[in-house]
């Protein structure tokens, strides 16, 4: 056995404990939903930005980012901005969503939602929408790990099979004893391994290619030279893309399951404040991760599936042993969101598809919760080995691409009163059906060539559903005011 | 009142980055790294500062 399969599996095992042992984190009642789903909402400055930082960098930074560097080059670059103007969106979002939900006891955004217009079907689908697009998110953590333990089987990918269940078992069980105390827990591993490991590859790496200069002529020679041709600079006619993208993704961030259940658990709104703020190195180790897909060009990495070029090339430039301490840091860092997101959808299902929100909760929605957190494990399993994807990261646009259609009944919602339940039910629906039509006619991947007056613009699928979405909400409100 | 309009300086960041017409080319390069890059990753330092003083110029303040 490698010396690195013996670090990894040291570190997995020993997060696994410490995965049960949060359950004695502050001797709380984990019967009660508030402490086993947002930790008692007890978290201050320093273990959310810990918490935020495992959840939100995902197997998406360290596998699917760099995987469509290295296959598409410039483009796939749309990542760093993206991790840049989610910020300022969140500050003004969040500070706004946690102070209500505080103040009234939410727990999702479908509570809000539930309180905010009294109407059940719109809160059972915005409650489906995010259940639903988490599950894409959680297979894309499964397919980063799958790229870690495809590197020990022989047989390759494909058939890591036995240790990708291993690890989700064992996931499934510790969220299911400690909810969130495991992964907020746990991140403090994981933000340590990847900053380790990001860091000794930044300052190795691009030195044994010669240097970046030599870096990015090489991987222009070499994109350009590819069957289907890219370069290391945008084409104008994807300017349009890589905007929407970004700003797509920008919007959608925040709105996730899993991202409002580590807002949730802050302690105050000034946590929430400071963190908006402070969050953002994460996202220099998210740009500094992407320009590794340029190294693996460079270092002439001839992969068959783009998401093991991270992997192989820790693989090629690293001791056997510190090989190890990476695919660890990439393993626990896929973990750690997984345990989240499966906390987030079983939220939703629990407090606002079976039982109507009330601020009055029953230990049933907990216990309905955490069996749910097994299913939706389970299903992101099943999903993974039966749907596949070219590139991961259409897994997480798809998903976005759902998410960001309860914008209007969630985001807008915080600010105004003035918009019909029923038009925004009317909306959701339509920019769900577009997003859907869209994705099939693009071949399930995250761009829609839309021709409009003889130009053509590919933009991200989310974003036109979006408009599409609140042109119905805001026209039938509008509509039903007049026929009033 | 006059405080929250420091909330318009979070307008910078999606002025600087979802506009790539401006900073998609080679030079002038940082280390050898493509102004198109190194460009996009300082906008990440240079938002967090933004949202650090937007943060603390408004401590207290309900959006």
């Amino acid at each position: 056995m490698s010396s690195a399969a013996v670090v990894l599996g040291t570190i997995v095992a020993g997060v696994t404990v410490l995965g049960f042992l949060a359950a004695r984190w502050g001797g709380a009642n984990l019967g009660d939903l508030e402490q086993w789903a947002l930790g008692g909402r007890s978290f201050g400055t320093i273990v959310s930005w810990f918490l935020l930082g495992g959840d939100l960098y995902t197997a998406y930074t360290f596998i699917a980012v760099p995987a469509l560097v290295y296959g598409v080059g410039a483009l796939g670059f749309f990542a760093v901005p993206y991790a840049t103007i989610a910020y300022p969106v969140a500050l003004v979002v969040l500070s706004r969503f946690w102070v209500l939900a505080r103040e009234r006891g939410y727990v999702t955004a479908a509570d809000f939602v539930r309180d905010h217009y009294a109407h059940r079907p719109l809160e059972i689908a915005v409650a489906l929408t995010g259940a639903v697009a988490a599950m894409p998110y959680i297979a894309l953590q499964l397919v980063g790990m799958r790229a870690v333990f495809g590197r020990f089987s022989t047989l390759g990918a494909a058939h890591s099979l036995p240790a990708l269940t291993v690890a989700f078992v064992l996931l499934a069980a510790y969220t299911y004893v400690s909810g969130l105390r495991a992964p907020a827990l746990i991140a403090f591993v994981k933000d340590t391994l990847i900053y380790v490991a990001v860091i000794a590859a930044i300052v190795v790496i691009p030195a044994r290619l010669g240097g970046w200069a030599h870096v990015f002529a090489v991987s222009s020679a070499a994109l350009a030279a590819r069957p289907r041709p890219s370069s290391i600079y945008l084409a104008p006619q994807q300017y349009f893309t890589y905007a929407t993208m970004a700003f797509g993704s920008a919007l959608s961030l925040f709105i996730y399951p899993h991202s409002i259940t580590s807002v949730l658990a802050a302690r105050s709104l000034q946590v929430v404040r400071r963190n908006a703020a402070l969050l953002p190195v994460y996202s220099l180790l998210l740009g500094l991760l992407a320009l590794l897909g340029y190294c693996g060009i460079a270092a002439g990495i001839s992969a068959k599936d783009t998401n093991s070029v991270v992997p192989l090339l820790f693989a090629r430039y690293f001791p056997d042993w510190f090989t190890g301490v990476a695919d660890a840091a990439i393993v626990v860092g896929a973990l750690v969101p997984a345990a989240i997101m499966s906390i987030g959808a079983s939220n939703l299902f629990a407090s606002n598809v079976f039982r109507e929100f009330s601020p009055q909760r029953s230990p049933v929605e907990t216990r309905v919760a955490k069996a749910l957190t097994l299913a939706i494990c389970a299903f992101a399993l099943l999903f993974v080995f039966f749907v596949p994807v070219p590139y991961a990261i259409d897994f997480q646009l798809l998903g976005g691409a759902l998410m960001l259609q309860i914008f209007p009944s969630f985001v807008l919602g915080l600010w105004t009163r003035r918009l019909d339940p029923n038009a925004l039910l009317a909306g959701w629906a339509c920019g769900i059906a577009t997003s859907g039509a869209m994705a099939y006619a693009a071949g399930f991947t995250s761009n829609f060539p839309l021709h409009v007056f003889g130009v053509t613009l590919t933009g991200f699928i989310a974003l036109y559903a979006l408009a599409v979405n609140l042109i119905v909400a805001i026209g039938l409100t509008l509509a039903r005011r007049v026929a009033r | 009142m006059r405080r929250r309009a420091c909330y318009a300086l979070l307008v910078l960041p999606f002025a600087g980055t979802l506009i790539p017409a401006f900073y998609n080319h080679a030079g002038p390069p940082l280390f050898g790294i493509p102004f198109f890059y190194w460009y996009q990753l300082a906008w990440i330092p240079a938002t967090a500062g933004l949202l650090g003083i937007v943060v603390a110029l408004t401590r207290g303040d309900r959006v």
